[in-house]
């Protein structure tokens, strides 16, 4: 029983009481006002933190959070309600709660719900961060304070996070499915303060997946914590950004962001089929230079986007978004997937058992082009190279994006020089990515550290880039001409 | 099933830690009630209702903090989540600045006269929300042909209880509510790009909230006005903040003006208090104690009794805000600015943030500009509160000759948040609210515009 599906199942029936039984007897209270579709969704949330400031282990933090969130579809609107306790009493309050939605008679029926297996699991976790003990965490986070210190003189404050999750979800759907997963999730974050005279400057970095203690023979904390020093250290030389459109080098890896803000959100069936998206109707057309294929896949093994099953219970996949510039499909949720009568993309998210189902990101990356890294940054004659953010937004109705760089240079006569102050990139996506004239061979996905916002709800997502030339881009710098 | 009241089990929580061997601690509970209901094209999208309860406690012993959350009640899980916590505070490091506030500053009044609590919004039946986010959209796309799409409106409330109790004998409660409108009008512009333009109320009260037809024009019109924006060029100007982004400028300063930025050396404020760095124009204040705001409250997130701090006056900056831990690091005082989440320590942060208003009508600021760039919409996350270092996408309008010339899209604002304050040369009497943070049109004499 140690499959993922099973072990949630297992879980649930254990410790609530909820088994085959009630949740068949959920699903018809959830249905008895007419709706079309009814889904239950029970969660269990352990997270645990500790954070090191200035050498001292501030406090230590552990939540609980378990409740189930109870969706009932009539056509494309729903009906929603969540409790925190899984008491059967409270939990038919929220079915009849739900139910509300339905304008009609009663739809319920008998309900032979065939627990499923997911078929392959692509966490990592031997042994999870969250049955380490305490002490050997904090060990974790003084080491990296001792590495950041050492890098350099000027680092005059360290401040390391750890953070662990372990999320056990169950859906169960009126169609008869009932499938779980059991979700680790883990980062670690180092900020360093360097201080020259009055000058401060700090940087932040971090990682993470889903995976546990084996991502530090990985990634040492010496490692991250160097790479946050040498930011901070870094930025001390930094010189004003240009101002202006100028050609933009996005290096391999962290910069996937520009594409999940750029293009991925606009992507989402959601704003689509309300069309509200600048890539509404839009399939089989060109969007993009033809260097440009974007996918989304949730199936990385051990990135923090990545999920077994997705929160309505599909299994997910590897989705084809673009493929050389032409616009190939959106990712879905059962709603929008019903709306334009295709396949779910095991896209469906959510935030938590409070929060209804979007389609959204998992980890969205560009494939690999025929360039070198060198060819494209030689290729420039004067422009800037972006290699850190420290995160992004987008309009999804038109596509205009900013994102802000924390680590970038300047590039001259296809050289890379002075390092940059923090500024910002500004752009439209379709636009953008007319402009990619140039794509590496050197691919590289981000260590896990994004958390996607959307119409409130945070999801952990990865993102992914090889070294990429767009040829103009308006940067928001103060240094005119 | 009668449940028990946030009081009731924050005294609980207290009572047992207090059993197992805290020294001190103190719980934070909330209970609420929260129902949203969305319109889209004048149909139901989505109905949400959902009754929750949560806990928060902080346990320190000998300077060791721990903070632990929960939401399961029953009596074996409550007793095993007060335990875990008390016995996880060992981990951390003495702390000699960790501890409950003294008992001389803890809140003795009562919530009454703060109007927190709305009965209008307990009556409010599921048929009246309903009409009220439809209007609301009907408004926003009836207002003009060019509204061609709608993201929908939406209709939130919130009817909860807020309890706080400490080993040193606090124990208070107060019940509040809340209730927001909001909508998003489109208009398809000529080169096939999507224009949007979202407006919002928030406040305690239903008597408070915007007019739904009104609100719902405002977005409206605000999404045609945006029609044929285009890119600017790359130059020096000024640049004039219309309210809600002023009321994000004196948010991102007063996030800087906290004991939790001081002492963590993230802060271009640091050092600097009574210092003239702002415009003599410049005037920012917390206040939680003003009746029926958003961030009113009787007591901070330690039980401090609330009041009103002043940041800026007329551009010299007059302090932190500080919650006990920052204060007695700071060898300061709390001034009562705790933040309190349940999974969370307190945080220092403002409660009712207001950019005072000044005596120029907004009008005559924009008719006082030769040339300059009018912001209307915010984007993205480029701010460095150590440095000051401020850079934002920005959307808004070109000013030619003291009149609006064109609508602008894709260009960015930059400069140090240090003399952008030190640069407002003009401030508006137009005060507007936007949730718990009030401001004026504001002007800075100059930025760098960056465009093509």
């Amino acid at each position: 029983m140690s499959e993922p599906s099973s072990e949630a199942q297992q879980f649930f029936a254990e410790r609530y009481g909820i088994d085959s039984a009630r949740i068949a007897s959920l699903l018809s209270d959830s249905l008895t006002q007419g709706g079309d579709f009814a889904e239950l969704f029970f969660e269990h949330r352990t997270n645990g933190a500790i954070s090191l400031e200035d050498q001292q282990v501030k406090s230590a933090a552990r939540s609980v959070e378990q409740g189930v969130g109870i969706r009932v579809v009539k056509g494309d609107s729903i009906g929603y309600a969540y409790t925190e306790s899984l008491d059967p009493e409270a939990m038919r309050l929220a079915a009849g709660t739900a139910a509300r939605i339905g304008e009609g008679a009663d739809s319920s029926s008998v309900f032979d719900t065939t627990p499923v297996g997911a078929t392959e699991s692509y966490y990592g976790g031997d042994p999870l961060l969250s049955d380490e003990p305490a002490a050997a965490k904090v060990a974790l986070l003084e080491r990296a304070d001792r590495a950041a210190r050492a890098y350099d003189p000027s680092i005059a404050r360290v401040d390391a996070s750890i953070g662990d999750e372990r999320k056990v979800v169950l859906v169960a759907r009126s169609d008869g499915q009932i499938v779980g997963d059991v979700q680790p999730l883990m980062r670690f974050n180092v900020m360093a303060l360097s201080q020259r005279g009055e000058n401060r400057q700090t940087a932040r970095t971090g990682g993470g997946g889903r995976l546990g203690v084996e991502y530090f023979e990985r990634i040492t904390p010496e490692e991250t914590a160097r790479e946050a020093a040498r930011q901070a250290v870094l930025l001390q030389d930094a010189v004003d950004a240009p101002a202006g459109e100028v050609p933009v080098v996005l290096a391999a890896g962290d910069s996937g962001i520009l594409l999940h803000e750029a293009i991925g959100h606009g992507l989402e069936a959601d704003f689509n089929r309300k069309g509200t998206s600048n890539y509404t109707d839009r399939i089989g057309q060109s969007v993009a230079s033809e260097l440009v294929t974007v996918i989304d896949d949730a199936t990385i093994d051990e990135s923090r986007g990545s999920i077994n099953v997705d929160d309505e219970g599909n299994a997910t996949k590897r989705n084809t978004l673009i493929e050389g510039g032409v616009l190939r499909g959106y990712l879905h949720d059962e709603i929008s997937a019903r709306h334009f009568k295709t396949e779910p993309t095991g896209s469906g998210r959510r935030q938590s058992f409070k929060h209804p189902i979007m389609p959204r990101m998992t980890n969205t990356l560009m494939l690999p082009g025929p360039s070198t890294p060198d060819e494209v940054i030689g290729s420039v004659e004067r422009g800037i190279y972006c290699v850190a953010f420290s995160g992004g937004q987008v309009n999804i109705s038109n596509g205009d994006f900013v994102f802000s760089t924390t680590e970038a240079y300047l590039i001259e006569k296809g050289k890379i020089t002075a390092p940059l102050r923090t500024t910002n990139l500004i752009g439209n996506g379709p636009e953008a990515l007319s402009r990619v004239s140039m794509v590496a061979n050197d691919y590289a996905l981000s260590d896990g550290r994004w958390t996607c916002g959307k119409e409130g709800q945070s999801v952990p997502v990865g993102v992914g880039l090889p070294t990429v030339l767009v040829s103009a881009m308006t940067v928001g710098g103060t240094q005119l001409g | 099933m009668v449940e028990t009241s946030p009081l009731e089990l924050v005294g609980r929580a207290v009572d047992l830690a207090s059993s197992y061997g805290a020294e001190q601690c103190d719980a934070f509970a909330n209970a609420q009630t929260e129902s949203t209901v969305s319109i889209r094209l004048g149909e139901i999208e989505k109905l949400i209702e959902a009754t929750s309860r949560s806990l928060g406690l902080r346990v320190i012993t000998g300077g060791r903090t721990a903070v632990c959350s929960t939401s399961d009640f029953t009596d074996a899980a409550f007793e095993q989540f007060v335990a875990d916590t008390v016995e996880l505070a060992a981990i951390s490091a003495p702390d000699e600045f960790a501890g409950l506030p003294e008992p001389e500053s803890l809140a003795s009044k009562g919530a009454d006269s703060l109007q927190l609590y709305d009965e209008r919004i307990e009556i409010l039946s599921l048929d009246e929300r309903i009409n009220v986010a439809r209007s609301c959209e009907a408004a926003a796309l009836s207002f003009d042909s060019r509204i061609t799409n709608s993201e929908g409106a939406s209709l939130s409330t919130s009817i909860g209880e807020v309890a706080l109790a400490n080993s040193r004998g606090f124990a208070a409660s107060y019940p509040a509510t809340s209730i927001s409108l909001s909508t998003e009008a489109l208009a398809d512009d000529k080169d096939g790009k999507k224009r949007n333009a979202w407006w919002f109320s928030a406040e305690r009260n239903l008597r408070s909230l915007m007019d739904p037809e009104t609100l719902g024009r405002i977005a409206a019109q605000r999404a045609v006005d945006q029609l044929g924006a285009r890119k600017t060029e790359t130059k020096r100007v000024p640049v004039i903040f219309e309210p809600m982004m002023a009321a994000r400028l004196a948010g991102d300063v007063a996030g800087c003006a906290t004991g939790g930025a001081l002492y963590r050396g993230a802060t271009f404020l640091a050092g600097r208090v009574g210092e003239l760095i702002a415009s003599p124009l410049v005037n920012v204040v917390d206040d939680p104690t003003l009746p029926a705001r958003a961030g009113s409250r009787p007591f901070d997130g330690e039980g401090v009794s609330a009041r009103r701090n002043v940041l800026f006056e007329e551009g010299r900056f007059a302090g932190f805000l500080f919650d006990c831990y920052t204060a007695r690091r700071m060898d300061s005082k709390t001034t009562g600015s705790a933040q309190r989440g349940v999974a969370s320590l307190p945080e220092p942060g403002p409660a009712n943030l207001i950019f005072e208003p000044g005596a120029t009508a907004a009008e005559d600021i924009v008719a006082d500009t030769t040339e300059g760039l009018l912001v209307t919409a915010l984007m993205g996350f480029g701010f460095n509160p150590t440095t000051g270092d401020y850079s934002r996408g920005v959307g808004g309008f070109w000013i030619e000759n003291g009149a609006i010339a064109y609508p602008v899209a894709e260009a960015n604002i930059s400069g140090n948040i240090s003399s952008m304050l030190a640069d407002v040369d003009a401030v508006g009497s137009d005060l507007s609210w936007f949730g718990s943070t009030a401001a004026p049109t504001i002007r800075i004499s100059q930025m760098t515009v960056s465009g093509v």
